[in-house]
């Protein structure tokens, strides 16, 4: 028997503070062999992370293992003391998390953070682990190996801090890793190089790994086997090959469905006959305090159609978002909301113009008031914009749930009673309690899961088809923009590099950085990551990050084609393409990117 | 996850929802004695507050009164029945007024911001500044012993640390996602601060009003002792405390017996404010330790 960890019958259960325990895991079993990687996908609230956590003899607080055995290494360590479990973690099994900027101590450099383990585990003295773990940034891919260490987390990158976190993990050697959606938070530019150095890494040393994941695309392509849960079971459980390609359980099928095709595939929205402006965004500035984020951007958006804003993190998305509603004051250029110019600054906006651009916000659990029931957060806008009261409110908080799908009798409850799917939907429903020209999503699906985010486009869709309201829709999700947008924005460190009709946008020719985003979207193709992240964009990409305020063309640090004395010095030209394009770039016209 | 049912489940009692632990059931029981002891006061007493019952000045338990006689051969008993009123109203009405100022800066300087909470911040680290007993002494020795004096002053002492927790409150609140969707709506400051902000900030404040509570008791008692507080004939635990000191030497209880009310008063407060912020926050220490 070659298994490093094999799971038998393991029960979890958990509860609420100060309440009853309810199952969560029930009944659950698996093995890992050396060397081999096993996904275990599933929606939120499936358990997975959970069931990773038990791995190492672990439980949350206010989850207990109620039953079940973990063989590690052919001991079982249920059995074991808590003191004799503990010397086990790091040394034979360690844990990547999620969110690498949280797990680190922002006082401490990292060098002393990753050596912490084997130096508690008695490897070796500092000195020596200090030179073994820059091997290890090395095999990592990480920029400057040797100096790395003496930085600290607040110092490197997101996509960096995430391999610095497995560097910590592997510092012992582990026979079992585990990875707790290490990827998730990173934008897909970034996802690559980190799945490449995790991929490399396990294979490299041997280890066995657990990676906890909803994402179909990434499981592709680091998976040997998967299992599917739900609810706390497993569904299915299978090799890569046959889960993806001849998948046996309804719930599996469903998950595959949800996963969207590539941006160049889907059938794209064809932009609707000119209609009137509802909103105009004209060479608009604007940043926080003495940072200046966004930098000449127009945008124009229609009415009753769809203006995607795609970009990675960090690139004004949300800043234009707010710019529009007049949350953040712009500093120069101006916006127009029905023809009509709008105060920079909202307090100075008359009501009208106020109701007319609504926004909605990425987390549904902080937009809603806690302490309001569904009845007051929506029939505030109906009282405040129209003057309801009473008995006709209440039918209008009624008709508003009924339109987004809800049932009428959710008025009386609080938003902590409502799912993250349902609480979005409120979330919506408040933007459309005002009646608006236009409705600002920023990042609307962006922290569902994939099924329950398809629902809430549709339910998009048909809003826009019943009431012929227009929405700038904010997302780093390509594929969704690609299916839903008329009209497309691409944003690079607070500038616009292209933007036309969404079908122009998505096929060539390409702006440098549109075709990094599109090809780095995950495919469910097995070995497409190798692929991706040996072409000379891709590399090019991960030499530099993104800089704001850059004086030449933003992108020159990270693009392969920048010429080089032209790019960083001076800002691109806009190319006018055919069919309404515009493309940002000193590459003529007949040089950009094609495929 | 997981639609929520629609169904109530029932709950066992009022007791079993509010999930108390046995300390907060035992400083609760003591704070409701003494509350009842305040109402009732004059009709449970046996003898009046400052009526003398004995020649014997510190008589020992038993003798004269059940719990003794002070310096002046009054009821140790009674003078303790009747200074539970004083001290609990008076420490009631410094700390509503120190909230009265300090909620309302506070939460001021965090929608204002500017000036307004440069100024207003500033000027209270100032106060901060100066020890709380000595600031005291100098605005009452300044304006005179009269209740009035005594409240606000102390009231004003006390503000300072409220002002501090309602700012960081209205801060932390402020920047949350339902607050800028209503700036968003067009909503006016009052309408944010009372119907966004301050719902949400209800569980640290009231646990904030706890424990200003129990430092006003101490507080007032401290000035008493100074001789500074209430003053004679009427009865104030901390005045008790002041009075019989000197009975200390003589081997009278006097003294010892309103201290350990004072005591007993700030702890099961203190209690109580624990019990309640945990609850708050998740789960109290002893059901972590029952697990």
């Amino acid at each position: 028997m070659n298994d490093i960890i094999t799971i038998k019958n393991l029960k979890i259960e958990g509860r609420p503070p100060g309440g009853e325990y309810v199952s969560i895991v029930k009944d659950l079993s698996l093995n890992v062999r050396k060397g081999e990687v096993l996904a275990l996908i599933g929606e939120s609230g499936s358990g997975k992370s959970t069931i990773s956590l038990a791995a190492m003899g672990f439980a949350r607080p206010g989850c207990r293992i109620a039953g079940g055995e973990v063989w590690l290494n052919g001991r079982n360590i249920m059995a074991l003391s808590p003191r004799e479990r503990h010397a086990l973690r790091g040394d034979e099994v360690s844990y990547v998390a999620q969110s690498a900027a949280a797990s680190f101590n922002p006082a401490l450099r990292i060098g002393k953070q990753v050596i912490e383990a084997p130096l508690w585990h008695g490897v070796g003295d500092a000195a020596a682990l200090t030179a073994t773990t820059v091997e290890l940034y090395r095999k990592l891919d990480l920029p400057n190996p040797e100096t790395v260490g003496q930085k600290f987390p607040h110092q490197v990158s997101g996509g960096q801090l995430q391999r610095l976190m497995a560097a910590m993990a592997m510092s012992c050697g582990p026979d079992l890793l585990i990875l707790d959606e290490p990827t998730t938070a990173l934008d897909v530019t970034t996802q690559i190089e980190v799945l490449k150095a995790f991929k490399d890494i396990i294979r490299d040393q041997g280890t066995a790994a657990i990676y906890v994941t909803h994402d179909l695309a990434v499981v592709a392509q680091v998976a040997d086997r998967i299992l599917v849960l739900k609810n706390g079971e497993m569904v299915e459980e299978g090799s890569t090959d046959q889960i993806l390609h001849n998948p046996q359980h309804e719930y599996t099928r469903t998950l595959m469905a949800a996963v969207r095709p590539a941006p160049h595939l889907v059938d794209h929205v064809r932009a609707s006959a000119a209609q009137a402006t509802v909103v105009s965004v004209r060479n608009v500035t604007a940043g926080y305090g003495a940072l200046t984020i966004l930098s000449d951007v127009s945008v124009d958006v229609r009415a009753a159609s769809v203006v995607g804003v795609i970009g990675e993190s960090g690139c004004g998305k949300s800043t234009l978002a707010r710019v529009v509603a007049g949350l953040t004051p712009l500093r120069a250029g101006k916006i127009m909301l029905d023809g009509q110019v709008a105060a920079p600054n909202l307090n100075d906006r008359p009501r009208a113009a106020l109701k007319d651009c609504q926004i909605v916000f990425q987390m549904a659990d902080t937009a809603l008031n806690p302490r309001q029931r569904i009845n007051d957060i929506l029939g505030r806008p109906l009282e405040f914009y129209q003057g309801l009261k009473g008995s006709a409110r209440a039918d209008r908080v009624g008709d508003l749930l009924e339109l987004v799908d809800l049932p009428r009798n959710f008025a009386s409850r609080y938003p902590g009673e409502l799912s993250g799917g349902q609480k979005q939907r409120i979330n919506l429903a408040r933007a459309l309690a005002a009646d608006p020209k236009v409705i600002l999503c920023d990042e609307v699906t962006s922290a569902l899961d994939t099924v329950v985010a398809a629902g809430v486009i549709e339910l998009l869709k048909s809003l826009k088809d019943k009431l012929g309201v227009a929405y700038m829709f904010i997302s780093h999700d390509l594929s969704t923009v690609a299916s839903f947008a008329d009209e497309v924005v691409v944003l690079y460190a607070g500038r616009v590099v292209e933007q036309g009709p969404s079908k122009a946008v998505f096929s060539p020719p390409f702006h440098p950085y549109t075709k990094l985003l599109l090809s780095s979207v995950p495919e469910m193709r097995q070995g497409w990551l190798e692929g991706v992240a040996d072409t000379s964009e891709a590399k090019a990409a991960s030499a530099g990050s993104v800089v704001i305020g850059a004086k030449g063309c933003p992108f020159s640090n990270r693009c392969a084609l920048a010429i080089v004395g032209t790019c960083e010095k001076t800002a691109p030209p806009i190319r006018e393409l055919p069919g309404r394009l515009q493309i940002a770039c000193h590459l003529p016209a007949a040089q950009l990117p094609l495929t | 996850m997981s639609e929520t049912s629609d169904t109530v489940v029932p709950r066992a009692s009022v007791f079993a929802g509010l999930r108390l632990t046995w300390t907060a059931m035992i400083a609760g029981s003591i704070l409701l004695f003494w509350l009842v002891l305040a109402l009732f006061g004059p009709w449970i007493a046996p003898h009046g507050e400052a009526e003398i019952i004995s020649g014997q000045t510190f008589a020992p338990l038993g003798e004269g009164g059940l719990l003794g006689t002070d310096k002046l051969g009054r009821d140790v008993l009674s003078r303790l029945i009747y200074g539970v009123r004083t001290t609990l109203l008076l420490a009631l009405v410094t700390t509503v007024v120190s909230f009265a100022f300090g909620v309302t800066l506070g939460f001021a300087a965090a929608i204002l911001k500017g000036w307004f909470d440069i100024v207003v911040s500033r000027i209270v680290e100032a106060f901060m500044a100066f020890p709380s007993t000595l600031l005291a002494l100098v605005i009452i020795g300044a304006f005179g012993t009269s209740i009035t004096v005594l409240v606000l002053t102390v009231g004003l002492v006390l503000s300072t640390s409220v002002f501090r927790v309602s700012r960081a409150l209205g801060y932390d609140i402020g920047v949350m996602d339902f607050v800028e969707a209503a700036r968003a709506r067009g909503e006016g400051t009052w309408w944010i601060l009372t119907r966004e902000i301050l719902p949400n900030c209800m569980a640290p404040l009231i646990a904030e009003f706890g424990l200003r509570f129990t430092f006003s008791i101490l507080f007032l008692s401290g000035l008493s002792f100074l001789g500074l507080g209430i003053q004679e004939p009427a009865a104030d635990w901390g005045l008790m405390v002041q009075e019989n000191v000197g009975g200390l030497f003589l081997g009278s209880s006097a003294a010892l017996i309103p201290a350990a009310c004072i005591a007993s008063l700030t702890v099961s407060m203190n209690l109580l404010v624990d019990w309640f912020q945990q609850r708050q926050q998740g789960e109290t220490v002893l059901e972590k330790i029952d697990q």
